[in-house]
């Protein structure tokens, strides 16, 4: 009813005379009706906690008792006295400097093979996908955990060829590695926005550079990969902001010590243990505002670089 | 040192489907030579046969006497314009029109020479550092052609590269076409479905429809002996106008009127006559019908009627020059008898 009224006041030009206020809130009040439940998350999950934390980040909390202010006190804590921070930061980077560009290398791959107009892409696709879906959820970390341990699948496969694989999950110089194998296994979402890529670049293309006598490789390097740039810098940005996320799997495989010797130590894992641990919410907070600040400027540098290696077609 | 290309039975098949039904032709050396017909005629297909996009599946493609069935497309000798002109995106004027050059890894001094002589030869100097997207319709049009001569090919193909681009400019690239063939001496095949640009560049067009040749043959040779109904309908501007008739030995009769054509024909037929052949003043030829005036359209230079026989068959009429036609006027139709056409009841044409 409120819908067929808003339809029938726009379609008409005759105004009725009443004040500005009035005649907005007429006009708008059901679309702010819709918006209700987004506004209602975004300012009461979203808005609020961000500046409420941003308040505890300066300072010292412990949930029961009221915060205590403490100033720029937890930031220099964090920069001049935390082995444990410097850790989490090193296996954070360690994690996205490996993981981000082999999952995209490994996504444009599988996304190169099926583009190249198999029977049964729609199933193929599906399946590939799958891992995506399934790839962050605890059941899979724990399934992975069973994989990489001492007696698991990996080793059990190893010992046919008469290797005795380590532990791979205790091993603190594999541990990291089992995490980032288990990140390029969940290729499928970038894949799928690849292949919609590929998709899109036009098949004469290809066919006029087959008549300039290039090679499958050089149409690769020369055509795809530039014109499949904008694909490549958006799945770029969204992986690299996952993996500064990522959680799950290094809580569960690690039992939510980040061990061995922190070599599982993700920033979020240790922000989750400040903060739920030993209730240091303060330190937490200004824990969540770093992270926050790293993803912004690397997001922020990839956009000022864009312009050199990204080509947009029109 | 052109080239000639011969085709021998070629046939291009998808499955089960056949879409070139063993195609037979000869081009010349330095020939300008047209393949027109209607959409899925099948030729882009054929074009996409002899440039090495498409497998053949079954007859033989020579090109200067060899024959180059499973050579790869880049072996072949031959450029392409594509409809679309496929210039590369991300690539500046200059870098597109060299990537073929520096694929096959020539000296760069020499890449510099021939890019400059292309853009010369096409007016597109100033445009060299642009990329694509920062050209009008009509300068990739240039671009993509560019790219066709820096690579100094034996043999260019033009798939529809005109169609994009507005009528005015069309006219215009045309004729700078026509030239460029003039200066090169290449033989060029160009496929179009638009049969002006047919008639006004090929040196030999050849009629194609449903993966048959209809007809091959010069332009003028085409439009004044057409092997079949087809052809006739299909070159020529406006249409030839059809209208049924019957054959009675030496004269074909119409609803009222009865022509001595001097050719023999019995039974069902088809008056073929075009427009521009009719008039309608007493004593310039004979009379083939009686016309009912619906529309006149005056061009200036011409007189365009549109009219219906008196047994309701529609024909078109074009006049030299201005004339005076009353609409809903009732007029009688001539048309010199040596300039007609007739077809017999399986629309072939009757000499």
């Amino acid at each position: 009813m409120t819908v067929q009224h808003v339809a029938s006041t726009s379609a008409t030009s005759e105004v009725p005379k009443t004040s500005v206020w009035a005649r907005i809130w007429q006009q708008d009040a059901p679309g702010y009706l819709f918006l209700l439940p987004w506004f209602i998350g975004f300012f009461g999950l979203t808005l609020g906690p961000m500046i409420s934390s941003l308040y505890l980040s300066f300072t010292k909390f412990d949930l029961l008792t009221s915060p205590d202010w403490v100033g720029a006190g937890n930031y220099v804590r964090m920069f001049t006295n935390d082995p444990k921070f410097a850790a989490s930061m090193r296996v954070t980077f360690f994690f996205v400097i490996f993981s981000v560009p082999l999952k995209l290398a490994f996504a444009l791959g599988v996304a190169l093979l099926l583009n190249r107009g198999m029977k049964g892409l729609p199933l193929y696709r599906a399946l590939f996908y799958l891992p995506s879906l399934l790839g962050a959820s605890v059941a899979i970390a724990i399934l992975w955990r069973q994989i990489f341990a001492g007696d698991g699948l990996v080793n059990k496969f190893l010992s046919v060829f008469g290797i005795v694989g380590p532990s791979w999950i205790s091993n603190p110089n594999y541990s990291l590695w089992t995490l980032i194998i288990l990140a390029i296994w969940q290729f499928g979402s970038p894949m799928i926005i690849f292949l919609a890529g590929l998709r899109q670049i036009p098949q004469d293309m290809y066919e006029a550079a087959s008549l300039d006598g290039a090679s499958k490789w050089r149409q690769f390097w020369k055509i795809t990969l530039p014109l499949l740039t904008p694909v490549v810098f958006f799945n770029a940005i969204i992986q690299t902001i996952e993996a500064f996320k990522s959680f799950t799997p290094a809580f569960i495989i690690s039992g939510g010590t980040g061990n061995p010797i922190n070599s599982t130590l993700f920033y979020t894992l240790y922000l989750y243990q400040e903060a739920f641990g030993f209730f240091r919410m303060g330190y937490a907070s200004a824990l969540a505002w770093v992270l926050l600040a790293i993803v912004a400027a690397f997001t922020a540098f990839s956009f000022l670089t864009s312009k050199y290696w990204v080509h947009y077609d029109d | 040192m052109a080239t000639s290309i011969q085709l021998r039975q070629l046939k291009k098949a998808y499955g089960d489907v056949q879409v070139i039904h063993g195609v037979d032709l000869t081009i010349e050396p330095g020939d300008f030579t047209v393949f027109v017909g209607p959409s899925g005629c099948g030729k882009s297909t054929l074009l996409r046969m002899i440039a090495g996009l498409e497998p053949i599946t079954g007859g033989d493609l020579l090109i200067d006497g060899q024959r180059m069935n499973e050579v790869p497309a880049a072996k072949r000798g031959i450029a392409m314009v594509f409809q679309s002109y496929a210039l590369y995106p991300h690539m500046s004027v200059y870098q597109n029109l060299a990537f073929g050059l520096e694929t096959a890894k020539m000296p760069k001094a020499e890449i510099e020479k021939r890019v400059q002589r292309a853009a010369e030869i096409l007016k597109i100097e100033p445009l060299l550092k642009r990329k694509p997207k920062q050209l009008s319709g009509g300068q990739r049009q240039r671009v993509a052609i560019g790219r066709a001569i820096v690579r100094e090919p034996k043999i260019f193909l033009f798939d529809e590269p005109l169609s994009n681009l507005d009528a005015e400019l069309r006219v215009a690239m045309r004729v700078e076409i026509a030239k460029l063939h003039n200066d090169l001496g290449n033989t060029m095949i160009y496929v179009t479905h638009d049969q002006v640009e047919a008639m006004t560049m090929a040196d030999k067009i050849v009629v194609l429809r449903a993966g048959v040749i209809e007809q091959a043959g010069a332009p003028l040779d085409l439009y004044n002996n057409p092997r079949n109904l087809f052809v006739a309908g299909f070159i020529g501007s406006p249409k030839m106008n059809f209208l049924t008739a019957t054959g009675e030995g030496d004269t074909v009769r119409t609803a009222n009127a009865a022509l001595p054509l001097g050719r023999s024909a019995t039974g069902a037929a088809t008056l073929g006559i075009r427009p521009e052949h009719i008039t309608l003043v007493e004593g310039t030829g004979a009379k083939f019908a009686d016309l009912r005036v619906d529309l006149v359209e005056n061009l200036g230079g011409q007189t365009v009627v549109y009219a219906t026989t008196t047994d309701g068959q529609p024909l078109t009429v074009v006049l030299e020059g201005q004339r005076q036609v009353d609409i809903g006027s009732t007029v009688a139709a001539y048309v010199d008898p040596a300039k007609a056409q007739v077809f017999n009841a399986e629309g072939l044409a009757i000499r």
